[in-house]
């Protein structure tokens, strides 16, 4: 045998022995999200005609792009997806108050080791954290598998990326995502599935395989996946029934590409205004003067990412000239936050604290910038417009750079200890 | 999709024009094309949703509709007019969101290298020929897979999946 993870849990999931690269198949998803888009899918299901969702308790809908509602449009859509959730017995239903979609799988153990899951966000690729196959896939074709509990794929060829050395101090998993986009562009991965091995990588928490395994999609990747083992192990427990399978890629499996990277020398990254992949080391970037600072998102709003920013911000204050937004990514977190007196810290420093969501990550609502203003986010694009004006500027960083950066109020050229 | 061969002036952009771009989240709280038309590509090229005519054709570099899943992206830009995306590459997102809305598009390396904005240019997209009517030139796109194929055949995953479902439902009263 010499097939990797994707192929073979692709094969399980189309009811077929193997299956090869290129190969299109019909696969059975374990699970299938949607967000505020839940509200699309509803419509496009009531095009189809179809009476009855496949499987209620395979269906998870956490609302979490525009909340609390910023407009009668999206009141209206939550709403609709409220009233479809109870005619059809969706239990899986996550109002306003509970977080970031992809965070809310995680922690709730609707992601499995081995698993198919698809979601209507592109960031769905998340879930390789947990050594899922997991991707983002649209309106019309999520209300298709609700219809019908399938849906064709192309099997993807897989490229394998080996991170060895050791993360020198202030540098993390964000960075390494953002030094990896620099590396292969956010089209080097397109079409494909990305594995991830090397003694780095097995280092790092499910936390930050979650932002690794997220920032797979800027690269074009269609999954992006850690391979099981005890890190997987110690965060899974107790959240998830003892019934999933592990893969591992076979010996001589077939990679269209394999990537090694030493980043020992490795500094923290910046991706520059407006493309994910116009990425460089912090220093190039330095002195850059910021307006605004985000920390938070389902890249980088988890509870160690919370508590680095308020390592740093401890007995500091925001740069005058600057606004802070902090969003933790999901209603645990906060909570876990407050006990561990991470947001006093964060609101004696002067921090705005947001509710869980993906609030000026996507550009919805708050924290929209202005023509001429310039934020540095630890979110996971930085296009034209994202944030708001097209004449702003979004820079990505880690929350260790942008916790730094809201204290002196500018790009630093280094992260000291804190 | 029709078998009409389509014919239109070309809209020509750069590489990795992102769904943000093509149609920015401020507006994507409608999933119109009548919402969404007057704002496609706005935060790019502001005249494009003004000087755009139904049939014109984009014309496009690598990963054309990368970032968010929003499926919001081809329908703006069908809505705005235009008959279809010639590029270089898609993200796989966009790709899957316009074959399952029935937005045409082609996967023409050569075609993007000798056709210039402006040109006049004919598709057929049963066959994927690329016909520049401005200066000589012609060029077949990749073909699609048999079974995607089929789903552009029908006009989109809505129609192929109402098809099936009435097999299943003729089997079932059948049985």
């Amino acid at each position: 045998m010499f097939h990797t993870i994707s192929e073979k849990i692709l094969a399980l999931k189309s009811g077929l022995k193997e299956v090869y690269p290129g190969e299109l198949v019909t696969a059975h998803p374990d699970k299938v999200m949607s967000h505020d888009n839940a509200g699309l899918v509803i419509r496009h299901f009531r095009t189809i005609g179809a009476e009855k969702v496949f499987d209620p308790k395979k269906i998870i809908i956490p609302l979490d792009h525009r909340v609390p509602a910023e407009s009668e449009r999206t009141a209206a859509a939550h709403k609709s997806i409220r009233e479809f959730v109870i005619e059809q017995g969706i239990e899986n239903f996550y109002d306003i108050k509970e977080g970031i979609c992809h965070q809310v799988m995680v922690e709730n153990g609707h992601v499995k080791p081995g698993e198919l899951i698809l979601g209507t966000d592109s960031h769905t690729t998340s879930y390789g954290c947990l050594a899922a196959a997991s991707s983002g896939i649209g309106a019309t074709e999520m209300a298709a598998v609700w219809a019908t509990g399938e849906l064709w794929l192309r099997v993807p060829e897989t490229i394998r990326i080996e991170i060895n050395g050791r993360f020198i101090h202030g540098v993390t998993s964000k960075d390494l995502a953002l030094f990896l986009l620099g590396q292969l562009t956010a089209r080097g991965a397109d079409y494909k599935a990305v594995e991830y091995y090397g003694g780095v990588i097995d280092n790092i928490p499910v936390s930050g395989r979650f932002t690794l395994c997220n920032m797979s999609m800027e690269m074009g990747a269609k999954f992006g996946i850690v391979p099981y083992d005890n890190e997987t192990a110690k965060y899974i427990k107790g959240r998830v029934k003892n019934d999933y399978t592990v893969f591992s890629a076979d010996p001589d499996a077939v990679y269209s590409k394999r990537y090694k990277f030493d980043i020992s020398e490795m500094t923290p990254q910046i991706a520059k205004p407006h493309r994910v992949d116009n990425v460089v080391p912090l220093s190039e970037a330095a002195g850059i003067k910021i307006d605004q600072v985000v920390i938070g998102s389902c890249t980088n709003g988890r509870i160690d990412d919370l508590q680095i920013a308020a390592d740093i911000l401890k007995d500091k204050k925001v740069n005058s000239r600057v606004r802070l937004l902090v969003i933790p990514g999901s209603r645990s977190i906060y909570l876990q936050a407050i006990k561990q007196g991470i947001l006093e810290i964060l609101l004696n420093a002067e921090a705005v604290i947001l509710n869980p969501g993906c609030g000026p990550c996507l550009g919805a609502h708050q924290g929209i910038l202005a023509p001429g203003e310039k934020c540095l986010a630890t979110t996971n694009r930085n296009f034209k417009g994202r944030m708001g004006s097209t004449d702003a500027e979004v820079y990505l960083s880690s929350p260790i750079v942008a916790a730094k950066a809201a204290i002196i109020g500018e790009i630093p050229e280094k992260v000291d200890p804190a | 999709m029709s078998n009409n061969k389509l014919n239109g002036k070309v809209f020509k952009y750069g590489d990795s024009i992102d769904t943000d771009v093509i149609i920015p989240a401020r507006y994507c709280t409608s999933f119109h094309a009548e919402d969404l038309a007057p704002h496609c590509l706005e935060d790019l090229d502001v005249t494009f949703a003004s000087r755009v005519k139904s049939g014109d054709v984009i014309v496009a570099g690598h990963n054309f509709g990368c970032g968010s899943s929003r499926e919001n992206a081809p329908i703006a830009i069908r809505g705005a007019g235009a008959s279809c995306v010639i590029a270089r590459s898609f993200a796989r997102i966009f790709y899957r969101n316009s074959i399952n809305i029935g937005l045409p598009i082609l996967i023409a390396p050569d075609a993007v290298d000798g056709i210039e904005d402006g040109d006049q240019v004919e598709v057929d997209p049963t066959t994927g020929i690329i016909h520049n009517l401005t200066k000589p030139g012609e060029w077949q796109a990749d073909p699609f897979p048999e079974d995607i194929e089929k789903i552009i055949k029908i006009g989109g995953l809505v129609n192929y999946v109402k098809e099936r479902l009435a097999q299943v439902y003729d089997e079932a009263v059948e049985t």
